[in-house]
Parts: C-alpha cells; structure tokens; sequence
C-alpha cells in the first residue's frame, strides 16, 4: 500500500501529483523571493502590541488593587487583557517565530534558534515533538502523538479501550490545563510507562520542564500577586483566568486544524516511499481550515490557514490568506478536496469525534462522507490492527527530516551534560 | 527569549546586571530589556544595538554614519579597529563591516564609520543614501589589528587609497587630538580631487601640525602609485618608518611585494577589505548536519557554512566574516579549524562561527 491508494487522491496520474507539487514548490519560492520590509514590520509590530498589552495588564492589576472601587473591573480587564497578550504570544508570534517563519530577517532576536514563549512548555521540546515529529508525520497513526495527544481516542483506526469512556471528561481536563498537557508531550509518557525511554534524555527533559513551569508559576501566582499587596488574591484569580482563556483557546485552535471531518488520517504503510508531492498531498488532505476576520486568524496564529501552515510552515504568517487563494485554486484544478468551515462548525465536529470515539466503533457511525463515491471506489474498510500497540519509532529509525519545517534541536542526554 | 544572546555581559555593571536578574522574574520568559527596549531602542543590552544621529555626505558617494551605541558598547577601540554594522534592508538585517574613523572617545558618546557607496554594493548605496537619522542599527564589539600602536612610532608612513582612508582618519585624528603628532606622511591615493574623503580636515591638520604631510595623488589623471618607481621619490625615508596600508587588493600586494623585496616586511601593516582567510586551511572531510541529515564532503577550504548552504541547509548567517555571531551553530562532535587564526575547536558541543571556520576530519553539527 502506499499514499497514492488514498481515496482522495487516487483520481491523479502520478504525473499529475508530481505537477501538483512542482506548482506548490513555486508559490513557496515566490512567496520566499517576495518577502519584504513590510513582511518584517508586521511581526515587530506585533510584538510591540502584545509586550504592550501584557504590560499594560500588569499595570491595571497591580494597581487596581489598591483601589477599592478600582478593584473588580480592574481584575476583569486586567485579566482579558493578558490572556490576549497570552495568546498573541503563543499563536502568532511564539508558534510562528519558533517554526522559522522570520528567520530570513536574521534578527537574533525574532529567531527560531532562541525564541522561548510564554507557556509551560520549554521551546527546545517544542520544536521536537511539534516541528520535527507532528509537522513531519503528520496525521500518520502510531507517528504523529497529537492525534488524541496520547490521550484521546481520534480515530477509528484506533483500538477501543474501556478507559476511552471517560473521554469527555479528559477532553475537558486537557482544554482547562492545555498548557501544561502540551509541556509533558514531547516526554513521551508511554514510552516511560512502558520503561523503553532513555532515563539520562528522561532526566534532562524533565529538569528543562521543572525550570521553565516553576518560573512561569511563580510569575503568575507569587511575585505578582505579592506586588499587588492587599488584595493578592485577586490578582491570583485574574492571572488563573488569563492562563486558562489562553489555555481553552489555544485547545480549541489547535483541535480544529486535524479533527474535522473533512481531515484524513494515514498509516504508515500508506507513507512508505512517499514523494515529497505526496507529502505536500498528505498535508492538504490532513489538514483542515476555517473561516474568519483578520482579527480571528491573528489570535488564532494563523491557524485557520492550517493547510496553508502545513505545507509552508516557515514562511510568514502575514502571507498565508494569499497562499490560501492560490492553494485553494490548486485544489479545484486538481479536484483535491479542501477542507474549511466556520470555527465552530470546524470544533463541532472535531468534539463529535471526541466523543463518538470515547465508545467502540461499532455503536456509532463515521462521519466521513466521501463524495461521489460510485466513481471513486466505496468508503474503505476501517485498516486492521490496533494502532496503539504498533511501536512508536525513535528519532533514529524516522526518515529524514525535511527542511522547511522548522527548526529544532535536541542533543542526546549525554552530549549535553 | 531566555537565551541571552550578549556576548558581552561582562561588560555590564554589577548592580544593573542585578536588578535585571530580579526583574526578569517578572518579565519571564523574556528579559526586562525585551519591554525597555520599546521606551528607547537603546535600552538593551541583549545585543549591541546603536542609533544613527547624523548621515554627514563627506563626497558625492560617501557619508559619514555618527552612530549613538547602547548599552553593553565599551567605550575601548583602538585606532584602526573596524566595526560590523547590520542594517536591516528590505526586512532583512544585512551585515558589513567599516573602519571605525572617530577617534576613541567616550566623551561624545558616538562613534562615526565612513561609507563609500560601490556601484554594486547593496547596502553601501543603502547606508549612503538612504539611511535616515534615527534608524536603529545592529553593531558587533570593534575588531581588527590594523591598529597604532601607544605610544605611535616616532616615523609613521600612511600609504591609502580610496575609502581605506577610513581606519587611518581614525589613527590621525586620534594623534592630533592627544597632541603627539610624530613624523606622520599620509600618502593618499584618489582618482579625482572631489572623490577625497576629508580632504579639507586633512588640510586643516596638515596646517595645524608641521610634522604631518600629506601627499595627493589623483589616478584619474596621474596613474597609480607604483611602489617600486614612486615611494623613494615620495618618501625618500620609507623604509625607516612604520608603515601601514589600506587600500584596494592589487595596491595592497604590489605593496607587500616591494617592502618583501626590500627586505623591511615587518614594517608594513595593511588592512583588506576582504575577508583574508589563512592559507592554513582545514582538511577538509564529511560535515554531516545533525537534525537536517544532510551531508557534504567539503575541501579544507571551504567554510561550513558554505558548505551547509552547497548541501541545502538552511543555514543562519550575517556578516559572513566572523563578527557578528549569527551563524553561530554547536559542533556536536569532529573537529573545526578557525581560518582566520588557525585555532581549532574540537570541544564536544562546542560553539563554532560557521563563516569562518573549515572542516579537520568528519564532524557533525547541530542543524
Ligand atoms: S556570519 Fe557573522 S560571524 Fe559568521
């Protein structure tokens, strides 16, 4: 089996997937030849009104506090205003700058090589389980651990398991604390329940993970909190409050980028020998868009572009509603589908997922409609085998890596210490 | 950003070091600098950063940039050093580097690099032309050791020509200004009268100072200087004095060549515009890098980071000449030889500037 026997697709000639690609490659070159000062000063921009907007919500908690009167509204603003300074930084600015997108303006201090951001997660593990293991394999069952975030059940590919009932509790859990779900991704929590990790890389990870949660705690829940005398208490909930809107937001951001129904998942034998315009295929197909204002792709990092993001992950976020233009008439020419709807129809339908998936396949029904399916073959048959029992692969047996999608860098335990 | 991308920390003072540290704990994971720098782009010392003040048009194609350094500047170039200066153009910081001509003086809290415009040069025509006062500019720590000695020389000759007049204005201005001007001949090579960068303060010191002589040459219409007929005639003394040289690369060797022949080449300091990397290559070898698991066989040559940009890796690079620090990658194992100097680094997980190094054996990096 290999990618090309994927329904959506399997209408094309080879030649035509090779043309498909040959066509992205030069909107990819275009766009990378065409980036200017106007591209440059949008992120700077950007920045200056989200260090801004924390500092001013700082500001207006801090001092509200010793205001009566001041009190209240001053908590409820001050919060809004740094769970938008929050979410700017992790979507827009922390994910896009850590996937290289401003690399080109050889500013070390807009870089992907020491951007670190504003959640638990330290950016160096980030990059690995993100850039590396998510952008590379992505959408592949048993390779790409944000499927389900090795929590949830997000396929039917998926062997059931009694304890996937309660999966709209963990649902809900990992939207509240997302932020420190994603800090333990990258740890790779399976393979040290099953004991197979490197206990020195276990180690290093862990300590980096310590270092970085305990700063972002303290920040948030001691040293502001003690500036702000009397009434610390509220400047505790308000900051818990901005944590958690960032924390809420971003999950629901990120589950609509593969979860709708329209996004496909692979195997890995469908992946074997794949072509990098199978690839740039497997991203349209894996990836699913929605619809809004400038206002919402910009808090939302540009992810509403997600299968633009996917397959140019480093080029500048500013760009991508004029990639989308020129994908999205790709797609058509080639009669690739090209999943987007609104944001909550988009979330909708990923949290259906999540919860017709929480039973075994056969008391509920896949929401996949395939189109016309008379010329295209019938819907295939769910693939045999349990998906998480197929061993994860290490870094080592994974295949190259491709350039664009970000950087990362991770010494083994050894070489660092 | 929790990597501090200074590399001059220790120039810092203590106490200010320390109320950064506390007050990071507010600002984390950024440093206060990240916020501070918004009140006063120079209110950082994250990176040398400086603040153009004034844009001097000194001839038709060139200008003088006064620069206002940030924090982390010292205040310690010698005579002669040159600077790298990143400016960004088109959204993107473009490196060069550009003799220092301001005497050392911390005085007036600027320093001035002189810039010729060349016909071809991006960012030369960009500094000349179209650098507005209040631009914010990346600078690197001065470098170099096309440098006076202190005490000077008691005879000094200055063989320049065109724009190399930069580093020895620096040297001038600073014996004029301490009032230890020696036996200074300044033998200045311009193709038209107009082209000569600070003639009339050259003039003027040339007045004001008895021991110092400049001699004028215009190529257009005399020719160059030829060392071999011209030198005995300009300076009759020259081999009994210090002599130091910038300039164009044919004048800078047919230069070397004479003091070669006449057997005082230990008198002769220059300075090129280009990067000079030593004969002392590296072997050469496999360069694998790491995360990309791209390879190439590099000669011992060829800079890594030429070498990683020939395999298609997207490698960080700014002034490509060793100052400024952004194609900085770890050397997870092998060995590099700096091609400036010679000095090898083999440390695991060492840091090594990719433009300025070549490969000793196979070795492995970090990208
Ligand atoms: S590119 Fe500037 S030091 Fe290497």
């Amino acid at each position: 089996m290999a990618i090309s026997d994927v329904q959506e697709y399997c209408h094309l000639t080879d030649e035509e997937v090779e043309q498909i690609g040959r066509e992205l490659d030069a909107i990819r070159t275009e766009v990378e030849e065409s980036r200017c000062a106007a591209d440059a000063a949008y992120i700077n921009r950007l920045i200056k009104v989200q260090r801004g907007l924390a500092f001013g919500a700082r500001v207006v908690l801090g001092a509200s506090a010793y205001s009566k009167r001041a009190r209240i509204p001053g908590a409820v603003l001050g919060s809004a205003m740094l769970g938008t300074a929050k979410i700017l930084e992790n979507m827009e600015i922390g994910h896009n700058v850590m996937h290289g997108q401003w690399d080109w303006m050889n500013d070390p201090e807009i870089h992907s090589s020491n951007w670190e951001w504003d959640t638990a997660q330290p950016a160096e593990q980030w990059k690995h389980s993100h850039n590396y293991v998510h952008h590379q394999f992505t959408n592949v069952l048993g390779y790409d651990n944000d499927i389900g975030y090795g929590i949830l059940r997000m396929a039917r590919e998926q062997k059931w398991h009694p304890v996937n009932v309660g999966q709209p509790v963990y649902n809900s859990l990992l939207a509240f604390l997302f932020e420190w779900g994603v800090a333990l991704h990258d740890l790779d929590l399976e393979r040290i329940r099953k004991g197979q990790k490197d206990p020195q890389e276990m180690k290093r990870q862990l300590g980096q993970i310590w270092r970085k949660g305990r700063n972002q705690v303290l920040k948030d829940y001691v040293v502001y909190p003690a500036l702000s005398g009397p009434h610390w208490r509220t400047t505790i909930v308000a900051n818990a409050a901005a944590n958690v809107t960032r924390n809420v937001w971003s999950y629901v951001i990120i589950f609509c980028g593969h979860f709708p129904d329209g996004a496909v998942h692979f195997t890995e034998e469908e992946i074997e020998d794949e072509t990098r315009s199978e690839w740039y295929l497997r991203q349209i197909l894996g990836a699913a868009n929605f619809e809004g204002g400038r206002f919402l792709h910009i808090m939302s990092g540009s992810l509403g572009f997600q299968i633009e993001h996917h397959l140019f992950p480093d080029l500048p976020s500013n760009r991508y509603p004029e990639i989308a233009e020129r994908v999205k008439a790709l797609c058509d020419k080639y009669d690739l589908p090209y999943t987007v709807g609104p944001l909550h129809r988009q979330y909708g339908q990923a949290l259906r997922t999540i919860l017709k998936l929480s039973l075994p396949n056969s008391w509920t029904k896949d929401n996949r409609v395939y189109d016309d399916a008379s010329t295209r073959g019938d819907t295939p048959p769910v693939p045999e085998g349990p998906v998480r029992e197929r061993r994860r692969k290490s870094d080592a047996e994974r295949p190259t890596r491709r350039l664009e999608l970000g950087a990362w860098s991770r010494g083994s335990a050894k070489e660092r210490a | 950003m929790a990597t501090d991308t200074t590399p001059r920390a220790a120039g810092q003072r203590q106490g200010w070091h320390r109320v950064r540290s506390v007050g990071s704990k507010l600002t984390t994971p950024l440093h206060p600098d990240d916020y501070l720098r918004f009140v006063n782009p120079l209110w950082t010392a994250r990176e040398l950063r400086g603040r153009v003040e004034e844009v001097v048009p000194e001839t038709e194609d060139a200008a003088t940039l006064v620069i206002k350094p940030g924090w982390g500047w010292r205040w310690q170039h010698r005579p002669g050093q040159y600077v790298g200066i990143g400016v960004q153009v088109d959204g993107k910081f473009q490196w060069r580097s550009y003799s220092i001509s301001s005497a050392p003086s911390r005085s007036r809290r600027t320093i001035s690099i002189t810039v010729r415009a060349m016909p071809e040069g991006l960012l030369s025509s960009h500094l000349v032309k179209g650098l507005e006062p209040g631009t914010i500019v990346r600078l690197a720590l001065p470098e170099g050791d096309f440098v006076l000695p202190d005490p000077p020389p008691d005879k000094v000759l200055f063989l320049v020509a065109g724009s190399g007049v930069t580093p020895v204005m620096a040297m001038v201005r600073t014996l004029h200004r301490r009032g230890t001007m020696p036996d200074v001949v300044l033998h200045y090579s311009s193709p038209t009268p107009e082209r000569m960068i600070f003639r009339d303060e050259l003039a003027q010191l040339e007045e004001h100072h008895d021991s110092f002589t400049v001699h004028r040459l215009h190529t257009d219409t005399d020719g160059m200087l030829d060392p071999a007929r011209d030198l005995d005639e300009v300076c009759p003394d020259w081999r009994e004095r210090e002599t130091w040289a910038c300039g164009p690369g044919p004048m800078l060797d047919a230069l070397s060549e004479h003091f070669e022949a006449e057997g005082v080449a230990e008198r002769l300091h220059v300075e090129r515009f280009n990067l000079q990397l030593g004969a002392d290559g590296g072997e050469g070898g496999t360069i694998s890098f790491r995360n990309s698991g791209k390879e190439v066989e590099a000669d011992g040559a060829t800079t890594v980071l030429e070498a990683g940009e020939q395999a298609g890796v997207g490698m960080p690079y700014g002034c490509r000449m060793g100052i400024c620090h952004t194609c900085t990658l770890t050397l997870v194992s092998g060995k590099v030889r700096d091609l400036r100097n010679g000095e090898e680094y083999d440390q695991p997980n060492e840091q090594v500037q990719t433009c300025v190094t070549a490969a000793v054996g196979d070795c492995v990096l970090d990208i």
